[in-house]
């Protein structure tokens, strides 16, 4: 069953084609890989799902809906949620605070539930706080929850902004790099726990340079150059394509 | 971190019973008035800090929200509807017992509206001008958003002095005292100034618990993740844009309420009440209480309206306020009870400016 369908979607910034006719979809329940050069059109075609711009053409369809067009609160209310290439987490509250924000589209409570304090209000407090913590143990960050969250780690922060979107119990996860910054072993770390999440039903759609991640985890990948899509096939079948190895071993040798 | 909300509100309510002992007590109860205007004041200023310092929103526009409470409540509660007494609103309104006959200082009868319903109409009007001018103007960020905020707060003020029927550069006056309960009227009276004092002192306290069980709450956090990283607010799901609006209504209400209420106090509002310099006299005081630090916005609001209130400011009062925000920016942006604040001055003499934060 395919969760998000892309039927031809493209987006022109300016004179650029950024994003040209681009068509894949990503199957409930497994891990696709979105690679490229830098400038490929990869965070773009991310925006371009999650709402943060608008398509120029093309439809994208989440559990057979269409959502191009709508905004990203409303799309991440449907069950998609991200992540950023730059670590954005919310400075001045604790990693436990950031994580509950994840919550946000599961409460119901408004301003005036919340300025009296009704007891509906505590209980789905206590109800997220619970959440919170359980996925952060899940990440083995639990113990980090009282530490303001922009003071840890590279590597905790990402982990962080993990449970976060994991906290809004998506369908789809979209990770954009979820490795960049971090050493071998954390990338190994990252790499059986995107494999752990997805085993928890979440299916992913991610973007990533580190090429050990990607062969390893991805069931499928997507090969995105100049903005057009080239290559969408497993991984062994990608490695032995002679487009894509041209591109990363003849070009910027960027990955 | 719910009993400690409750412990700090706790101290408030012992300090505002205290001092009123105080007083009582050293025979200086002369004190009273200027602490209860410096309450409504402090009003305005709980709701600019949760709009401030929690969502990081500004506004130079909240005297006008002041003004707009309490300019349309003594209007409608002067105004004399009797040469109009037999028209078909006026004998509905007279009919629901919206209406009140009385007489004015000369003697003549005046048939007006009922305090009540004129605050409830004022509250409501505040309510409506909010939503059509924050829609549109919170889309704008930093420097434009606080100017176009300036722009509401000196059209207010024009309408306001420009007014014949709002008593131009006199504003109005014989404002009625406003009776919320049989036993409990708000009016300048000396004989009601210590029930006064407790009138205004309960609104600030209800308006510090709604507030702080906001910032604790689920909306709490939406608002300060929407201050920290707004596209990343927006991907988890919160219409940001709504928030802010809200909060943005929400702090323009505790306005027009302190507005409303220091109104019928005073017997009367000028339109100095809707002037640019109260505006930033408001976001100056937020700005010293630490910005995200409600009780410092308390403190300071009290502290400084009751100095400028006594006259202790003198002539340069506006100038004050005025210098106080230069040199918070200037040292500690943090606000003054924050606990950096030597770090601050250090760093400043050490020609290293002072980190900004916020």
């Amino acid at each position: 069953m395919q969760l998000l369908e892309v039927k031809d979607v493209g987006k022109r910034f300016g004179g650029l084609q950024a994003v040209s006719r681009v068509s894949f979809s990503v199957r409930k329940d497994t891990i696709k890989a979105l690679i490229g050069p830098n400038g490929a059109g990869k965070t773009t075609l991310f925006n371009l799902i999650s709402g943060f711009l608008t398509p120029d053409s093309g439809t994208i369809l989440f559990h057979d809906r269409p959502v191009q067009g709508l905004r990203p609160f409303e799309i991440a209310a449907k069950g998609m949620a991200r992540t950023f290439q730059h670590i954005r987490l919310f400075p001045e509250m604790t990693s436990l605070e950031n994580v509950m924000i994840g919550r946000h589209i599961h409460g119901k409570s408004g301003f005036l539930s919340a300025m009296l304090d009704l007891p509906r209000t505590r209980r789905e407090d206590r109800g997220a706080r619970e959440k919170a913590l359980e996925l952060m143990d899940f990440l083995g960050i639990a113990g980090l929850a009282g530490h303001e969250a922009t003071s840890l780690s590279y590597g905790q922060q990402r982990l962080v902004e993990l449970a976060r979107g994991l906290a809004c119990e998506p369908a789809l996860l979209l990770l954009d790099e979820p490795a960049a910054g971090l050493n071998m072993r954390e990338t190994a770390e990252m790499a059986s726990l995107i494999s752990r999440i997805r085993d928890r039903g979440v299916t992913i759609l991610l973007v990533e340079h580190d090429m050990s991640l990607v062969m390893n985890i991805s069931d499928e990948i997507i090969v995105l150059n100049y903005g057009e899509k080239i290559a969408d096939d497993v991984p062994l079948t990608i490695q032995k394509n002679e487009d894509v190895i041209r591109i990363y071993l003849g070009g910027d040798g960027d990955a | 971190m719910r009993s400690r909300i409750h412990f700090a509100l706790f101290g408030l309510v012992a300090a505002v019973i205290a001092v009123q002992q105080v007083t009582a007590y050293t025979g200086s109860e002369y004190y009273l008035t200027q602490l209860t205007m410096s309450a409504y004041y402090s009003l305005v200023i709980v709701g600019l800090c949760l709009l401030m310092g929690y969502a990081g929103q500004i506004s130079l526009g909240h005297a006008g929200f002041f003004a707009i409470g309490g300019y349309i409540s003594a209007f409608l509660t002067t105004h004399d509807l009797s040469p109009l007494k037999d028209g078909g609103i006026v004998a509905f309104l007279s009919k629901a017992g919206l209406l009140s006959q009385r007489t004015d200082l000369y003697g003549g009868q005046l048939l007006t509206v009922q305090p009540w319903a004129a605050c409830i109409i004022a509250i409501f009007a505040t309510v409506v001008i909010a939503y059509i001018v924050g829609g549109p103007v919170l889309r704008l960020k930093g420097h434009y958003l606080a100017m176009a905020t300036l722009g509401f707060g000196t059209i207010i003020y024009r309408i306001a002095i420009g007014t014949t029927a709002l008593g131009a550069a006199d504003g109005l006056s014989d404002v009625p005292p406003f009776r919320l309960l049989p036993f409990l009227e708000v009016s300048g009276e000396m004989s009601d100034r210590v029930q006064n004092y407790y009138i205004a002192w309960g609104l600030v306290i209800l308006a510090v618990l709604f507030s702080l069980n906001i910032i604790h709450s689920r909306i709490g956090r939406a608002l300060r993740s929407i201050h920290g990283a707004e596209d990343a607010a927006n991907a988890m799901g919160i219409d940001t844009a709504r928030y802010k609006l809200n909060t943005f209504v929400l702090s323009a209400v505790f306005a027009s309420v302190a507005g409303v209420f220091l109104t019928h106090y005073n017997g009367g509002i000028g339109p100095s009440e809707a002037s640019i310099m109260k505006s930033v006299r408001y976001v100056a005081i937020v700005a010293v209480g630490g910005m995200a630090n409600l009780w410092g916005a308390l403190v300071m609001g009290t502290l400084l309206n009751f100095l400028s209130l006594r006259g202790y400011l003198g002539t340069y009062d506006d100038a004050v306020f005025g210098g106080i925000l230069i040199i918070i920016m200037l040292f500690v942006p943090q606000g003054l009870l924050h606990i950096d604040v030597f770090r601050g001055l250090r760093g400043f003499f050490l020609r290293r400016p002072a980190e900004k934060e916020t």
